[in-house]
């Protein structure tokens, strides 16, 4: 028999208070486990990894809002942009990729987000290191569509499918009257993708009501190309061209229905456009940026710097509140570890002098104390440790289907540490078991104490 | 020798500072291997003498020879040591640990000392004292005989050379009482152990070849009021 079984008998002889107390401590512990792992999908989400762009590009606003509606696709778009200028940033020799958007739609079953696009954000990587697995075929014509993952699972949709979608503007109500069929789905990944519906960028010009009307066009690239006179005069030139053929068709009797014609560049726009610079030149996507920002009514932002800032200004103090909280839950339990076994040792005053009648030092009946204070401490936190995963492992993929994060159960939280100026990362169990040790410790020494203090000739008289 | 007294003195304090004698031993000897009672009333000082010899007590002054090792010499740490591996001991309550089964009580008898736990030594123990099929009982489920039996089992576990008890059949039925003090006498003659029992019973003190009088060999009082006046 060695110390710590004799102090485990001692535990198990208090059932009732140990357990309770123990499993407290993995209360907390649980709880600490489970914000870090929800904390850590929405990390995941909102990291650069959900992207592989270096530049999104949209209107003048908010960098945030930007990057919510074209990456996270949970905010309405602000405002266009020519599609002539997406055609311009193309021809950059810093550009490597650029990718134009357009979306503003969703769809009819779901509330899915529809995004124009072209086949090149497919060929992209949608994250560092990961491309895109399609199954099915290419879109080849106008309302054909690519679903996400999460599309097709919670509509029920795969290939062939067909769908209608709904206005987005203002009129929130309206459907559209075409019918889109679904030619391939997306592997899961992870990302704001799975939950998407992909359209070819012609397809969403096609729909009906999509089309700005010409007058407002050309008030915004004026606006657009204030400072670039050579640019707007070729795309107003386009607008003209455009309009007198509208006129020639309504004089032709064509009138009342609008009939589709190619829609001239100039008339077009995107929501926004991704861009991907030069892999070996950190600067581009700097100086690009800076130039959007003179040149034009555009900017550029980095996708992930306003999500970071989200991330550290709410995410990062509400996982730190919660924390807080976990940490709170641990110390009371550490206070009531510390009353279960102080009121006990009233209790135990004869049995610690028997054991050093039996020729127990002082040291080891100490430790005997100690020991549990350990156990129920350190093995309440395992337990609660353990617990958390296992929660995390059986709702990860409930979670998932429910809301599309991909939870990681077994997620390593890295703390940051700076000791001398050196920072130092070290993942949580690293410092919750030491400090959970240090709490065993902390509570377990007043009792601990008593026991070393007993009066062994005392204690077996009385 | 295995146990040697010399000049032994104990005060205790009186809850007024004045201090009250309660030994004061010139010389107390046992050889190897002998078994002796030591018969006292109640309040005389026996279970003090016994806690002083097994080291629990430190005397005011004088020696305790052990097994040739004067313990009043040794720093606490070693003494409990020397107590966990030569000195056995069988309580008037019988003091076994209520969580742990009777088995376990026995190996905690071992638990302090050096030596490696003997599960195979302590079984056989039990069997000894016949609880060979009990050992997995906690004392609560035992009669005060047999956790008697258990006590003296575990106080051998450690193989001692000097038992000691402390009126080990007050609390037990009289039917039990004999067989308690045979098993004591024969285990420890089996094991070439010496004992020292302390008893305020003559008819208990009896059974045994030596008989001692703590008052013939104790003086406290006298001195004590010298000290006082
Ligand atoms: N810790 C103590 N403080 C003061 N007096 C004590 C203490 N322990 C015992 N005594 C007194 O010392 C005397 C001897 O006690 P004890 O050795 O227990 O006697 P016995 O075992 O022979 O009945 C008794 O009068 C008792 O009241
Ligand atoms: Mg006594």
């Amino acid at each position: 028999m060695n110390l710590f079984t004799i102090a485990w008998k001692s535990i198990r002889q208090r059932g009732l208070a140990s357990s309770l107390t123990a499993l407290s401590v993995a209360l907390g512990v649980m709880l600490m486990v489970v914000v870090l792992v929800i904390s850590g999908a929405l990390r995941a989400v909102f990291s650069q990894n959900t992207i592989a762009y270096d530049l999104i590009v949209g209107p003048k606003g908010s960098g945030l809002q930007l990057v919510l509606s074209a990456v996270y696709r949970v905010q309405p778009a602000i405002e266009n942009l020519p599609y002539l200028y997406y055609l311009e940033l193309k021809e950059d020799r810093r550009v490597v990729s650029a990718v134009p958007m357009a979306f503003g739609d969703v769809t009819e079953q779901g509330s899915f987000p529809l995004v124009g696009t072209t086949p090149e954000y497919f060929e992209n990587e949608y994250a560092p290191g990961s491309t895109f697995r399609i199954r099915g075929k290419r879109i080849n014509a106008n309302f054909d569509a690519i679903i996400g993952a999460e599309v097709a699972r919670s509509n029920g949709w795969d290939i062939g499918s067909q769908f209608k979608i709904v206005h987005g503007g203002a009129d929130g109500t309206h459907i559209h009257d075409e019918q889109f069929t679904v030619v391939s789905v997306l592997q899961q990944t992870g990302t704001p993708n799975d939950r998407t519906v992909f359209v070819n960028i012609e397809g969403f010009y096609a729909i009906e009501g999509h089309e700005t009307p010409l007058n407002e066009v050309e008030e915004r690239l004026k606006k657009f190309y204030a400072s670039s006179s050579d640019r707007l005069k070729i795309a107003l030139d386009q607008i003209a061209e455009a309009r007198a053929l509208d006129e020639a068709e309504s004089a032709s009797g064509h009138g009342g229905h609008h009939h589709h014609h190619a829609t001239p560049d100039a008339a077009k726009e995107v929501t926004a456009i991704l861009i991907r610079t030069r892999p070996k030149s950190p600067f581009d996507a700097i100086n690009l940026s800076s130039d959007l920002q003179q040149g034009y009514q555009a900017m550029a932002v980095n996708p992930i710097v306003p999500i970071r800032k989200l991330m550290t200004d709410v995410l990062g103090n509400v996982q730190q509140g919660l924390l807080v909280l976990t940490v709170m839950i641990i110390l009371v339990s550490g206070i009531s570890i510390f009353v279960s076994i102080y009121t006990s040792m009233t209790d135990r005053r004869r049995e610690i002098g028997i054991m050093r009648a039996l020729g127990a030092r002082r040291g080891s009946v100490f430790g005997i104390v100690l020991a549990e204070s350990v156990v129920l401490c350190v093995g309440g936190g395992l337990l609660g440790w353990l617990s958390g995963h296992g929660i995390a492992v059986i709702a990860s993929p409930f979670v998932t289907a429910e809301t599309g994060l991909l939870l990681d159960p077994w997620v390593v939280y890295w703390m940051k540490f700076t000791v001398f100026n050196f920072e130092i990362e070290l993942p949580v169990e690293s410092v919750l078991f030491p400090m959970l040790l240090a709490l065993a410790t902390l509570v377990g020494f007043l009792p601990a104490m008593t026991a070393y203090r007993t009066d062994v000739a005392d204690a077996l008289s009385s | 020798m295995s146990l040697l007294l010399q000049s032994v003195r104990k005060n205790y304090q009186e809850p007024d500072g004045t201090p009250l004698p309660v030994l004061a031993i010139e010389e107390y000897e046992l050889v190897q291997g002998e078994q002796a009672a030591l018969i006292g009333s109640s309040g005389c000082g026996k279970t003090t003498l016994l806690n002083v010899i097994s080291g629990i007590l430190t005397p005011d002054s004088g020696q305790v020879t052990v097994s040739g090792t004067d313990i009043t010499q040794l720093p606490e740490v070693v003494r409990d040591r020397f107590r966990a591996e030569r000195i056995g001991f069988v309580f008037q309550t019988f003091n076994l640990l209520p969580g742990f089964t009777a088995l376990e009580n026995v190996l905690l008898g071992m638990t302090f000392s050096r030596n490696r736990s003997d599960r195979a030594f302590a079984k056989s123990l039990l069997e000894r004292v016949g609880l060979k099929d009990r050992q997995d009982h906690r004392p609560g489920r035992l009669s005060v005989g047999e956790q008697q039996r258990v006590s003296v089992a575990r106080s051998l576990a450690n193989r001692p050379a000097l038992l000691l008890a402390d009126e080990p059949t007050a609390n037990v039925d009289p039917a039990n009482q004999d067989m308690i003090l045979s098993l004591i006498r024969e285990t420890c003659s089996e094991n070439k152990v010496t004992l020292l029992m302390v008893t305020h019973a003559a008819e208990v003190a009896q059974k045994f070849d030596r008989v001692d009088r703590l008052q013939d060999f104790n003086r406290p009082e006298p001195a004590s009021r010298e000290v006082v006046l």
